[in-house]
């Protein structure tokens, strides 16, 4: 009975997330039925808000730490802090989506964001296969249907299909991976399967499940060549359902992915050293990231549509976070968790922007940014710092993050030649993204505006989280150690 | 002190964005006061300061995990740049008084950039000065895409690419010299210090220094530069060609030969008659200079002339860099000074004083319009400036290339035939420019093309600038000890001991 009571003890937070979901929805349903659209976002989102802010409260200021159940589910300082950013991410998309109109169905938007919440809560609390498919799944359904949510979109639905679509076929290679690794170790515990592999050489067994597993979380970071549901999800989703799949989960699914390969298949890393490869994972992952900056890159210059364009760029953008999959060292974890926040604060604001621009010019595409600096001074600027933050300017966080990895990535290895040339493809397609970041730049502060354009009107709540952003994305820029800190203490004392 | 040239540049910047958009005198007498500031900062500190050795600014942790220092420092090298980063900056704004369209944001990018130029001058921290050298990139490509002229959108991007793939070579060597170092320090005296294995070295210097290069307009690299530069508005070239530039330049010396002094040893073997990468940027130097001039020689348009005349007088710089001889880098250093104050007023007569006014800059639509009598300022301008240019005794381009040239003479005596023959292609394009645009003996000169508006007359900051740039040059023509007694102890300095007892001759 003692296993309950400490269960109800780690799992509080996921739990208060969870009860706050329901709550919001029936007081949504019985409640605010009657009320405009407005109030009752406005009331949903503030109660969810409360509710993701306890949670907060809970794991910074009784943080509760253990493993219970074999690793089912873990408390420790680094997915602690994990979880608060998750949470953290959580909230700034309910203030994102406190103006939108695209739905009657507040209540039920809301407690979709939250259980996905939980779910990622969960997921990277864990180092149990079952747990982790587990969460997942609550994770990708609840995104499926926030994909869907714009009910009078046809865009909307069929980015949704698309990505439940893929998604579906993606968790089923997941879960076949995860199956052969029971059958192989007999048991669904990281540690175990990692020890069980050990010693033995790689056999055909573990080379598939290498390979599902790939598939499965790369579809989830949206690695190329699995990325195909992105542009259509970055597109057609509703802006804060967009922004929440192009930011939370990812930090998520990064952490997972990291975990599951250097705890799980510690043994079967290889190495992805040209031209002398060892099989395993690491120059699957390496394949995967030296093709993802590739394409991602090359295919986001062709972009009319912003939206579309971030979708190429975040493809980009896992090919370089890949990079600290593939080095799998302390360091290049601080360096990934630094990446992964730092990039979806970015991309959370350039949604809000677009979420405003988007409202007011009836769509994304760049054409429609055409001298916005003139019309919206405070919001281009934004736009600006997310935009060159993505493209690894200075003093931005974007640099900062990109620097540190290379340089993780390069000191990882005994022989820092090894992923020498992962790192200057990295370096080079980076500058191949400035172009089309710049594009869009050009237009927002070089093109004159359309005559026929109205002044832009962003509502004080989205104008505040762009500014907030923005001075995020910049802080953390010029003073990286406020983030670099924690996550390196917390890895210090949760020993990866 | 000398810290704040970079703290109000930038505060002056953030002040210009608050201003209201329709003050526009209010925001050309702030950004002059703010490039004022700096460079009365940057003189007292030139002026303080006679040694040349290395002057503590700020030295505070910054990211400490890594060991980033945010750590500035200047010694004579950079103390001549910060001065003439000074210079350019507050003349800069002279020639730009008519800038009527988005003025405060327009002064606000530049002196952003400004401010930037100094904190790569001033930064004796690796990851600080690429810090500092990226933030350039991005106002120059506004200035030139917003305020410019000719194909202004494709020169921008041009350029911003160029720097930026420039600056990518530059980041992988740095990271790969941070990590072979053992991850520990990016203080550049310390990673000077540092025996990088010579194979690494032959590897990570052509990289970072053809890195740095691609920005001081190293051919065959040198192509966003004409372009960039007809693009852009008159302060941004003067800002491009007079201090940007210089940052690629200063680049290559503070950093690619300071890491990597063996780098420039021989090679095990000759390929195609070069022993080593010395041998090949020498080469490419002197191709530059020869190139540049020649296609200068044949330029219609008035302002590629003078954008080739860079590229032909960067080459100088980089072939003294090359010498490794100290009479060489000393006027290596010169030079950077030197062509930064000619270029910048060579494109102000171009860009601002001619036309703005007759808005052609066809040699041949501008020979008719008389200008030696309608605007004989701006000829008697033109005319000092291109004697400067060609390096006539008595300027600032005199003595540095004339340093050079002998430098050149104990490194490479075969290719110094090749410096020549660039000087004399030199007094040939501006004796062409200056007698098509100025002095054109046309046939139709008492029909003189109709004027409905009569050319306005060069205005008073036009011609303050005007005097303050000739000056500058004129000063160290005949007094060069000014400099030199700064840049010598500096290149003497234990920062390039490595490059002294490495590969110095």
């Amino acid at each position: 009975m003692t296993n309950y009571s400490q269960l109800v003890q780690l799992a509080l937070p996921e739990i208060l997330v969870v009860a706050t979901a329901l709550l919001v929805m029936a007081i949504d349903l019985l409640a605010l039925r009657r009320r405009g659209t407005r109030v009752r976002f406005a009331v949903a989102a503030a109660l969810a808000s409360l509710g993701c802010a306890a949670a907060i409260l809970r794991i910074l200021l009784a943080p509760a730490q253990g493993s219970l159940f074999d690793g089912m589910l873990i408390a420790n300082p680094l997915i602690h802090l994990v979880q608060v950013a998750l949470l953290v991410f959580t909230i700034l998309t309910l203030l994102l989506a406190v103006d939108s109109t695209f739905t009657g169905h507040v209540g039920e938007f809301v407690l979709l964001l939250l259980t996905a919440t939980a779910g990622m809560m969960f997921l990277v609390a864990t180092q149990d296969l079952l747990v982790l498919f587990i969460s997942l799944e609550l994770l990708s359904l609840s995104l499926y249907t926030l994909a869907a949510f714009s009910k009078r979109s046809r865009q909307s639905w069929e980015a949704a299909l698309k990505y439940y679509l893929f998604g579906g076929m993606s968790a089923a290679f997941l879960l076949f991976g995860f199956s052969l690794l029971y059958g192989f170790a007999n048991s669904t515990s990281l540690p175990v399967i990692a020890a069980a592999i050990h010693g033995s050489a790689l056999n055909p067994f573990i080379a598939i499940a290498i390979v599902t597993t790939a598939i499965g979380l790369g579809f989830k970071i949206a690695a190329a060549p699995f990325h195909f549901w992105a542009p259509d999800v970055y597109q057609g989703a509703p802006a804060p359902s967009a922004a929440f799949i192009a930011s939370g989960s990812k930090v998520a699914s990064f952490f997972i992915f990291f975990q599951l390969v250097a705890i799980g298949l510690a043994a079967a890393a290889g190495t992805a050293a040209l031209p002398h490869i060892v099989r395993g994972w690491v120059p699957v992952l390496a394949l995967m990231a030296a093709v993802s900056m590739l394409l991602g890159n090359l295919v986001a210059i062709r972009q009319t549509s912003l939206r579309r364009l971030l979708a190429y760029s975040a493809v980009a953008h896992a090919g370089y976070m890949l990079l600290g999959i593939v080095a799998h060292t302390q360091q290049s974890l601080a360096a990934l968790l630094y990446y992964v926040i730092t990039y979806a604060l970015a991309t959370l604001g350039a949604f809000a922007v677009i979420a405003v621009v988007e409202d007011q010019r009836g769509s994304d595409r760049i054409a429609h940014f055409d001298g916005l600096s003139r019309q919206a001074p405070i919001l281009s600027l934004a736009l600006a710092v997310f935009l060159l933050s993505l493209a690894g300017i200075p003093p931005l966080a974007g640099f900062f993050a990109k620097f540190y990895l290379f340089a993780t990535v390069l000191g990882s290895t005994p022989h820092p030649a090894d992923l020498v040339w992962l790192v200057v493809l990295a370096i080079a397609m980076s500058a191949v993204s400035l172009y089309y970041y710049l594009r869009v730049l050009k237009a927002v502060y070089v093109t004159p505006p359309a005559a026929e354009a109205r002044p832009i009107h962003s509502p004080i709540l989205n104008q505040l989280l762009v500014l907030l952003l923005a001075a995020a994305v910049t802080l953390l820029g010029i003073f990286p150690n406020l983030l670099l800190h924690p996550i390196l203490a917390a890895i210090q004392s949760s020993g990866l | 002190m000398l810290a704040w040239t970079i703290y109000i540049s930038f505060l002056g910047a953030a002040a210009l964005l608050l201003l209201p958009k329709t003050s526009v005198t209010a925001a050309r007498i702030l950004a002059l006061l703010t490039a004022l500031a700096g460079f009365a900062l940057a003189l007292t500190a030139f002026l303080q300061h006679r040694t040349g050795e290395m002057l503590p600014i700020v030295d505070v942790p910054w990211i400490s995990s890594l060991g980033i220092h945010y750590h500035l420092a200047a010694d004579g090298i950079s103390l001549v740049l910060v001065l003439l980063t000074g210079i350019v900056a507050v003349t800069g704004i002279l020639f730009s008084w008519d800038i009527a369209e988005r003025t405060n944001e327009f002064f606000a990018f530049y002196l952003l950039l400004i401010g930037a130029v100094y904190g790569v001058f001033l930064s004796a921290d690796l990851f600080l000065l690429f810090v500092f050298y990226e933030i350039v990139i991005i106002p120059k490509y506004f200035l030139i895409a917003t305020w410019g002229s000719t194909r202004r959108e494709y020169g921008a991007m041009k350029l911003a690419l160029y720097s930026f793939i420039g600056s990518a070579m530059v980041l992988i060597g740095l990271i790969a010299a941070y990590v072979a170092a053992g991850s520990r320090t990016t203080s550049l005296a310390d990673l000077a210090q540092f025996h990088f294995s010579p194979h690494f070295q032959m590897l990570a210097f052509p990289l970072v220094f053809v890195g740095f290069a691609i920005l001081a307009g190293l051919w065959p690299f040198h192509t966003w530069a004409p372009t960039g530069h007809v693009a852009a508005p008159t302060a941004a070239s003067m800002l491009l060609a007079g201090v940007v530039m210089k940052l690629g330049a200063y680049g290559c010396l503070r950093v690619a030969m300071v890491l990597f002094p063996l780098g420039l040893g021989p090679w095990s073997h000759h390929v195609l008659g070069l022993g080593s990468w010395r041998d090949v940027f020498a080469l490419l130097a002197i191709v530059g200079i020869v190139y540049g001039a020649s296609v200068a020689l044949v330029q219609k348009d008035f302002k590629f002339v003078i954008g080739y005349s860079s590229v032909s007088h960067m080459g100088f710089i980089l072939l003294g860099l090359m010498t490794l001889n100290q009479i060489g880098l000393s006027g290596a250093v010169l030079q950077m000074y030197s062509h930064g104050i000619l270029a910048g007023l060579l494109f102000a007569v171009v860009g601002r004083m001619v036309y703005a006014r007759t808005h052609t800059r066809e040699l041949a639509a501008l020979g008719p319009m008389n200008l030696n009598r309608v605007l004989p300022f701006a000829a008697a301008t033109f005319v000092i400036a291109g004697m400067a240019g060609m390096g006539l005794p008595g300027f600032s381009g005199f003595v540095a290339e004339l340093m050079i040239l002998i430098g050149a003479w104990h490194a490479y005596p075969l290719l110094a035939v090749g410096v020549g023959l660039g000087i004399v292609i030199g007094v040939a394009y501006v004796w062409r420019a200056l007698q098509k645009a100025f002095f054109s003996d046309s046939p139709t000169e008492p029909a003189a093309p109709p004027h409905h508006h009569p050319l306005p007359p060069i205005t008073l900051p036009e011609k303050l600038g005007a005097i303050i740039l000739i000056a500058a040059s004129v000063l160290v023509g005949i007094y060069p000890q000014v400099l030199l007694n700064l840049i010598v102890p500096a290149l003497n300095s234990p920062l390039f001991a490595g490059l002294r007892t490495g590969s110095w001759q």
